[in-house]
């Protein structure tokens, strides 16, 4: 009997193997593999035609002294430092809102999310359209209240307000995690509030926001992450400029790898962005110990 | 009274999210001198149709749609099928190591696609597979991708355990038990993994932008980007072209809505 259990166990774990197989198949050859090479290419020059030769520290050190990697990275924290709060409280307050109720609401959640999934070249023409200066919707609802409306995509210093605004539109996927996050709260601690006395106001601060604050963690340490790898928008709508205020970190690694062919350079960039990304999500779980309730 | 406030603000914001799509709807049939003139009606008096034939032959629309049907169906089958297979393992078989590398399975979340980029692009052009449409195919039958596999899996641990005995006393293989019992009870989570999966490679452009390079190869999201370059200020024909591109994710989202809202959901949980 025993040792028919055995057979069966190792007859499971076997299977098991087979099961999880196209996974590390995966994991070697997509993963771990180009890992490793990665990190040897960080430390070599290479152009993609002459074999790599070793540089030593020769790329990250570099990476100091690179004025536009430098422009590059204050680029991508003046989005993230606007787009990730901004992100965040519009994804909140449409899940506040939607959060009630009332008839109808499938229909308001499914306009807000709509512009999540469209994401894409498509989404990206339309924004171009409508932040175009002289004929775009915006600019035309803005003259209404001023003569001279920014001009957006074209501006040095409206370009970056632009892809930030767009990227509120989008916010769709952070609000229905938000939703999910209001609907899991006990309806009881509402009404122990009221009795309290507690206005609307004080039970948002003292129920909603405590009892949400894992999603808002989790929330918060995606669109963080997702902040600093933004680069489709930037490459199709600015291509970086004008004179490189759009310039996102990812987008100049792309311009390293695949329009400089520094590809050992790229992958120390790579790299740097990795660590940045590490100490920023390890920062944020050492500080949500301090304000983050799990029930 | 206060109802009726509720609902003027979800219908405000409601139309600030509309309006967008609206204009890029109207532009699209307003004939190519209006687009340019100072004021024009949202309603265009005489719909411009042939804007759309017009945008859809500057460029050749159907070989990029072929070939983004290719890779959007491909890939959505390697994932649907080589997630649930993996994700199947995780849940429901036991043998050692096997927590171990599930959290190795998370783990690769963490790490920027862009670390790999290179080397991975090395090895597809050592393969002489640049400017095919192979590196945005295969990879995906290689475990779906970590985020695929962390959702099945939460979705098998929830079957209920005794349909598994019976259809093993049944004389059932694990495999067996995998087709016969699993899938067919996970419907809806293989749906939110397909319908996700065919937003993102319908959607997907630094992948065809750094595997294809010719026109044969281009993907619709390329073909749109092709056609910014080349036609940048004819708004009329770009916003046809776009509608075009939408259309399919429209038709998909409002089809299988619930299967967004539960996969946004079953990925919230873990945070």
């Amino acid at each position: 009997m025993k040792r028919q259990a055995s057979g069966m166990a190792r007859k499971e774990a076997v299977a098991g193997w087979l099961f999880i197989s196209p996974w590390i198949a995966g994991f070697l050859i997509f993963a771990a593999g180009p890992i490793i090479a990665s990190l040897a290419l960080s430390f070599s020059y290479w152009d993609a035609i002459t074999p790599p030769q070793f540089a030593g520290m020769a790329n990250y050190r570099r990476l100091f002294s690179d004025p536009l990697l430098r422009r590059s990275l204050f680029n991508t924290v003046y989005y993230a430092v606007f787009a990730v709060p901004l992100g965040m409280c519009t994804a909140l307050g449409l899940a506040l809102l939607l959060n009630q109720k009332l008839r109808g609401m499938g229909i308001f959640r499914t306009l807000f999310y709509l512009p999540a999934v469209t994401s894409g070249v498509a989404t990206y023409l339309l924004w171009m359209w409508l932040f175009n200066p002289q004929l775009g919707l915006i600019n035309r609802f803005l003259r209404h209240f001023t003569s001279n409306p920014p001009l957006w995509l074209s501006s040095p210093d409206w370009a970056m307000p632009a892809l930030i605004i767009m990227s509120l539109w989008g916010t769709g996927g952070a609000m229905l995690i938000f939703l999910a996050g209001l609907q899991n709260i006990p309806e009881q601690l509402y009404e122990a509030a009221t009795i309290d006395g507690a206005n609307n106001w004080k039970q948002f601060l003292h129920v909603t926001l405590p009892m949400l604050s894992p999603t808002i963690f989790f929330n918060l340490v995606m669109a963080v992450i997702g902040s600093f790898q933004v680069f489709s928008a930037a490459f199709v709508m600015t291509n970086g400029g004008p004179s490189n205020a759009t310039l996102l970190y990812v987008l100049y690694l792309f311009q390293n790898a695949f329009m400089y062919f520094r590809l050992g350079y790229a992958s120390a960039m790579a790299w740097l962005l990795f660590v940045i990304v590490l100490i920023l999500t390890l920062f944020q779980f050492r500080t949500s110990k301090r304000w983050v309730h799990y029930g | 009274m206060k109802k009726a406030l509720r609902y003027l603000v979800l219908s405000a914001l409601g139309a600030v999210f509309l309006i967008p799509f609206l204009w890029m709807l109207s532009t699209s049939l307003t004939p190519a001198a209006e687009v340019m003139a100072k004021h024009r009606s949202w309603i265009p008096t005489h719909p411009q149709w042939s804007n759309y034939p017009e945008a859809l032959t500057v460029l050749p629309f159907q070989i990029f749609l072929k070939n983004t049907l290719i890779v959007t169906v491909l890939a959505i089958i390697g994932q649907v099928a080589s997630a649930s297979l993996v994700a199947f393992g995780f849940a429901r078989m036991r043998f050692r190591f096997r927590d171990a590398l599930f959290l190795l399975v998370i783990s690769t979340m963490m790490i920027p696609p862009q670390v790999t980029l290179i080397p991975t692009f090395v090895l597809f052009a050592k393969l002489r597979w640049i400017d095919t449409l192979r590196p945005l195919i295969v990879p995906a039958f290689f475990g779906g991708g970590a985020f695929f596999i962390f959702l099945l899996r939460q979705f098998f641990l929830s079957l209920p355990s005794e349909l598994e005995d019976a259809a093993k006393i049944d004389g059932c293989g694990p495999f067996g038990i995998f087709r016969n019992v699993a899938l067919p009870l996970s419907k809806p989570a293989l749906a939110t993994v397909a319908v996700f999966s065919f937003v993102h490679h319908w959607n997907d452009f630094m992948g065809p932008l750094i595997y294809t390079q010719s026109l044969e190869t281009k993907t619709l999201a390329l073909g749109l980007n092709s056609f910014r370059s080349l036609h940048g200020t004819e708004y009329h024909l770009m916003m046809a072209a776009a509608v075009t591109v939408l259309i399919p994710v429209l038709v998909i989202f409002f089809i299988a809505q619930r299967y967004f809202v539960s996969g946004i959901i079953m990925s919230g949980i873990k945070g």
